[in-house]
């Protein structure tokens, strides 16, 4: 090295960067510095190496980059002085990843250096191969590896030891050759070889079962005899912890145990008198002591039933969960989960401290506290529960009310006992915590109201009463004017009181100024305010004597910036005005929802694959939308649903709500033609008699409407994204299977038809987004069809569309030509199918790139994209 | 099995990173930020364990020092913290009552005697005495090779 070389010492450097007062200065220095290491690399004066490479591992360390540096670390490796290649390998394990192709270029240097004839040379390089070796890597150097686990010096042996678990993780293939020089290390005295030979043994036994039987038959009594040896070992202050010889050593060795007692009678019989020993005899006023108690436990829970060791485990666990470190309790709360397996009995008596924890100080303990409690929960201790955790959920942490309340509705729905027992809890939770409750929590709500009719009045009250209070919730208030909508004149005649509730006088404008309230307040959302249109409209008819206000505050929504809620207001608006004598009849009480239904499309996909963003509905001429209003009116009612299916009813619907139907006569034949029509068309479907021709072409029409229903709930999902419609569409399709066979499946039929795979969105951008549904030929696993959907986001449209996918070996893509190559602008679509044969079927999922090709205006637009959403299993 | 080992002084400076599990560049300099996020603004008498992507990251406090390890869900805890302390108590050995002043300007040391505990994410010594024993074998080593090269290697010494 040249003494007069102008770079600084790291010293220096280290000193100057912490001098920076500012993360620009410090960058400024960085910059300089890295400058002055890449001039000196260009030199290639190999004095300088060794304190460039000390220099890039501090800088390395702040964050900054430093890849330049790394061919320094491999000329370093290959120099032949110690001090050199200490600091190489260090650089290595430090700049590189096993992800670099750089590294393979040490593997030749590795090799030699694992040969060498200093032995502290040959550990470096072995700590370097255990720590970034990739795959590759090991297959190379595994031989290398294996001799040296004999090695005579004791530290190349544990090193060796060590080296060989990473070779196994990355190639498991390896392990058999690895069984025969673990068994040798599991024989020896030396601490350090006895803990790394006990891993590798671990390791082997986890990855490979023939080492596991192995090492079952030949090293249990073996092992059984280290652990006592050791357990009653005197005073050795080289390994003593807290009073205890090497805690680390014992942990090594009972988790050995377990995995060899798991599943083996025999071999857990020979380990019973040490674990039991381990158990009684440890000092646990010590972290150290109650590390070895909790690994014994948990080996004891592990093994093959010995119920006498089990009591004293969970009497171990007991004295734990109520130690004042909170550290033990976090680690009891996690056993007590393993241990509710096979005694639920036991983990009950502590319920009451468990239920404490929940409400500890701590987000560690509180989250474990709360996954065992929700485990804990049956028939029988719901009601307690649910009351200490609604109790506590009042005064909880507000970040920690999203994951108690989701627990909360969870423990509810699970095992209500009674349906107001359950609408009780709900109102609770939603009008403590209704921020943080999920859409489908508060959906299942209004279908369990509204299949609870003697409890409607009940309810509607409670929520009305609780809304006042808590008028912030947002699901509180979407729930409360659902019901108020619907069940209005329960609320001002108190109709169906319940023994247990207190009169309350309510008038109509209360119940007015509730829904009025959630639709002017300005962080209300786009889903209450629909909900709100539609609940007033219901009141209009409700309570006819308010309906002029009920109209204004309708009329107000006329300005609103939101296309669907202007148009609404000024349908409704006329719905109220000029066709009061069918509005009753229009707005109607709801069916009561189907609840196995709901259920069904709840477990199967959440998200249905109707898109949330807030689209225009269909347009039809007059630019009134039929169908959404429809759906609006009754929320998914599946027979009046029905009713616009037909062609007449919609021609209905849409006389009803253009401006110049004008004159009498059409006037008076609106109200009872019409009527007649979809009376008769709820008798084809709830009656199903229909004459054949009719059948046939109600069919037809119905088929051809079955999109138009998609598509109403696609605009009514942008307007309440609220559950009915979910449900409406169902129905509907329900009752077409009706018309077309005659057999009446039940709608539930198609949802539970094998695993059903949610859609996906496979790629979005600020024009194009792509949707897959997928589903399975039956009998042939391996196979999915993928059904794409392009939709067009932006305002132009696309010509000369091309999709182009391309997929890993293991997988085969069949693509069906596209049903256009035109997509319309806003919000038009094309479909395609796709066909992927996965030969690892159950090993890997499915993977794709993807490469879209469009004209927009006449210029080529090209998207690429990379498909890792795939759901599991396909 | 432990993937990291991160330092991180109680102003968020990294002191000391060893990765056992493969993270980019990106991912590494994340997961810093998330977790001294997390470990910094949690309070004193709280257990010394957080749960953090499906992993439990295990940190204790020294001065003004936190020692983080991140290891699998189902692995021994409480053992962690006693490895937390036996390289503590090495690092405090070697240096005599170590600072973090000593970790900065002999970090390398620190990344010396890491690897003479942990290799592959496992323990690979639990006695102190044997650590130091290796550790100043190899800086006798070093010391006997600079000697040889006379008065240049001397400065290589002073740099590092």
């Amino acid at each position: 090295m040249n003494p007069f070389s102008s770079s600084t010492r790291l010293r220096d450097m280290i000193r100057s960067i912490r001098a920076c007062k500012t993360a620009a200065e410090e960058r400024g220095v960085v910059r300089k510095e890295c400058a002055d290491i890449r001039a000196s690399i260009n030199e290639n004066d190999p004095h300088d190496r060794h304190r460039n490479l000390a220099k890039l591992m501090f800088i390395h360390m702040l964050g900054y980059p430093t890849h330049f540096g790394q061919m320094e670390c491999l000329k370093l490796i290959a120099s032949p002085g110690f001090p050199e290649k200490r600091i190489g390998y260090l650089g290595l394990m430090l700049l590189l990843d096993e992800r670099q192709e750089v590294l393979m270029l040490v593997t030749n240097s590795l090799k030699q250096d694992l040969n060498h004839t200093n032995q502290y040379v040959v550990g470096l390089a072995l700590c370097a191969l255990g720590n970034i070796c990739s795959a590759e890597m090991a297959r190379d150097l595994a031989p290398e590896v294996e001799r040296l686990i004999q090695f005579r010096d004791p530290n190349i042996r544990k090193k060796a030891a060590l080296c060989s678990t990473r070779i196994v993780r990355k190639v498991p293939d390896l392990a058999e050759n690895f069984i025969n020089a673990a068994s040798s290390l599991l024989k020896e005295k030396h601490h350090g070889v006895l803990i790394t030979g006990v891993q590798l043994c671990y390791e082997l036994c986890t990855i490979n079962d023939e080492a596991l039987e192995f090492f079952r038959k030949k090293c249990t009594e073996g092992l059984i005899k280290t652990l006592r040896d050791i357990t009653n070992s005197a005073y050795q202050p080289e390994y003593d912890v807290a009073g205890i010889t090497d805690p680390f050593l014992h942990i090594r060795l009972l988790k050995v145990l377990r995995v060899l007692g798991h599943g083996d009678a025999n071999a857990s019989d020979l380990m019973t008198d040490i674990l039991a020993q381990v158990a009684t005899k440890t000092e646990s006023n010590k972290n150290a002591g109650n590390a070895i108690l909790y690994e014994c436990v948990e080996t004891i829970m592990a093994i093959e039933d010995t119920s006498s060791l089990r009591v004293l485990a969970i009497n171990i666990l007991g004295r734990f969960l109520s130690n004042r470190d909170n550290n033990i309790r976090y680690v009891a709360l996690n056993m007590l989960m393993k241990a509710i397996a096979f005694d639920d009995q036991a983990v009950q008596r502590h319920r009451v401290t468990i239920l404490e924890c929940v409400k500890d100080p701590d987000a560690s303990i509180r989250k474990r506290a709360l996954e065992l409690v929700s485990l804990l929960v049956n028939e029988n201790n719901v009601k307690q529960l649910t009351k200490e955790l609604i109790d506590y959920l009042e005064i909880s942490d507000e970040d920690f009310k999203e994951d108690l309340s989701a627990k909360i509705c969870s423990i509810v729905e699970k095992f209500s006992p009674e349906k107001i027992w359950y609408i009780d809890q709900m109102l609770k939770v939603l009008s403590e915590a209704g921020k943080f409750v999920k859409d489908d929590v508060w959906h299942a709500l209004i279908v369990v109201i509204s299949n609870a009719s003697e409890l409607h009045g009940y309810t509607v009250r409670a929520l009305y009463k609780a809304v006042l209070t808590y008028s912030e919730q947002e699901t509180l208030v979407r729930v409360a004017i659902w019901c108020i909508g619907e069940y209005g004149d329960l609320l001002v005649n108190n109709v169906g009181m319940l023994g247990i509730e207190d009169p309350i006088t309510v008038t109509e404008c209360d119940a007015v100024d509730v829904v009025e309230d959630a639709i002017t307040r300005h962080n209300s959302d786009m889903t209450t305010k629909a909900m709100a249109l539609v609940a007033l409209l219901k009141l209009s008819s409700r309570f006819p004597s308010i309906s002029e206000r009920i109209k204004d505050v309708i009329l107000k929504q006329k300005g609103s910036l939101l296309l669907e809620m202007q148009q609404r207001a000024i349908e409704f608006n006329s719905i109220v005005e000029r066709h009061k004598n069918i509005r009753s009849s229009l707005v109607e009480r709801m069916p009561v929802l189907d609840e196995a239904t709901f259920n069904v499309r709840r477990a199967g996909s959440l998200p249905a694959s109707v898109s949330t963003m807030a689209k225009p509905s269909v347009s039809i001429p007059n630019g009134v939308s039929a169908a959404p209003l429809v759906d609006l009116l009754d929320l998914g009612s599946d027979d009046i649903l029905a009713a616009p299916s037909s062609s007449s009813g919609a021609d209905f619907l849409q006389d009803l709500l253009s401006v110049d139907l004008g004159s009498s006569s059409a006037q008076s034949g609106a109200t009872p033609a019409p009527k007649a029509g979809t009376d008769l068309l709820l008798d084809i479907l709830s009656i199903g008699t229909p004459s054949p021709a009719q059948n046939s072409t109600s069919a037809i029409d119905l088929l051809s409407t079955a999109d138009m229903n998609n598509n109403s709930s696609t605009a009514l999902d942008a307007l309440s994204s609220s559950a009915p419609p979910h449900i409406a569409t169902t129905a509907s399709a329900g009752g077409m299977f009706d018309l077309l066979d005659g057999l009446s499946p039940s709608p539930s039929k198609e949802a539970t038809n094998g695993p059903a795979y949610p859609p996906i969105v496979a790629y979005e951008s600020s024009s194009l987004k792509i949707e897959f549904t997928f589903s399975k030929p039956s009998g042939n696993p391996q196979t999915t069809n993928v059904e794409a959907t392009f939709i067009n986001l932006s305002p132009d449209t696309f010509t000369d569309f091309v999709f182009q996918a391309a997929v890993p070996k293991f997988l085969q893509l069949h693509l069906d030509p596209a049903s256009s190559n035109t997509l319309p602008a806003s919000g038009g679509k094309v479909t395609q199918n796709l066909r992927v044969t996965n030969s690892q079927h159950g090993k890997k999922s499915l993977v794709m790139r993807m490469r879209i090709g469009y004209k927009v205006n006449g210029k080529d637009v090209l998207e690429e994209g990379q498909i890792n959403n795939f759901p599991r299993g396909l | 099995m432990i993937h990291f080992v991160l330092l991180v002084s109680r102003q968020g400076k990294v002191r000391l990173t060893k990765w056992y599990s493969p993270y980019t560049q990106k991912e590494r300099s994340k997961v810093i930020r998330e977790l001294s996020g997390v470990i910094l603004n949690r309070g004193p008498k709280l257990c010394n364990f957080v749960e953090w992507r499906g992993y439990k990251v295990v940190y204790k406090r020294y001065a003004s020092l936190y020692f983080c390890m991140c290891i699998d869900a189902e692995d021994n805890e409480l053992e962690v913290l006693e490895i937390i302390h036996h390289y503590v108590e090495i690092l405090d050995r070697y240096f005599g009552s170590v600072c973090e002043l000593d970790l900065i300007f002999h970090f390398h040391k620190a990344y010396y005697i890491l690897d003479e505990l942990l290799i592959a994410g496992e323990l690979q010594e639990s006695s102190k005495k044997t650590v130091a024993r290796i550790i100043s074998a190899q800086d006798q080593m070093v010391e006997a090779a600079k000697e040889e090269a006379g008065s240049i290697s001397y400065i290589i010494a002073q740099t590092t």
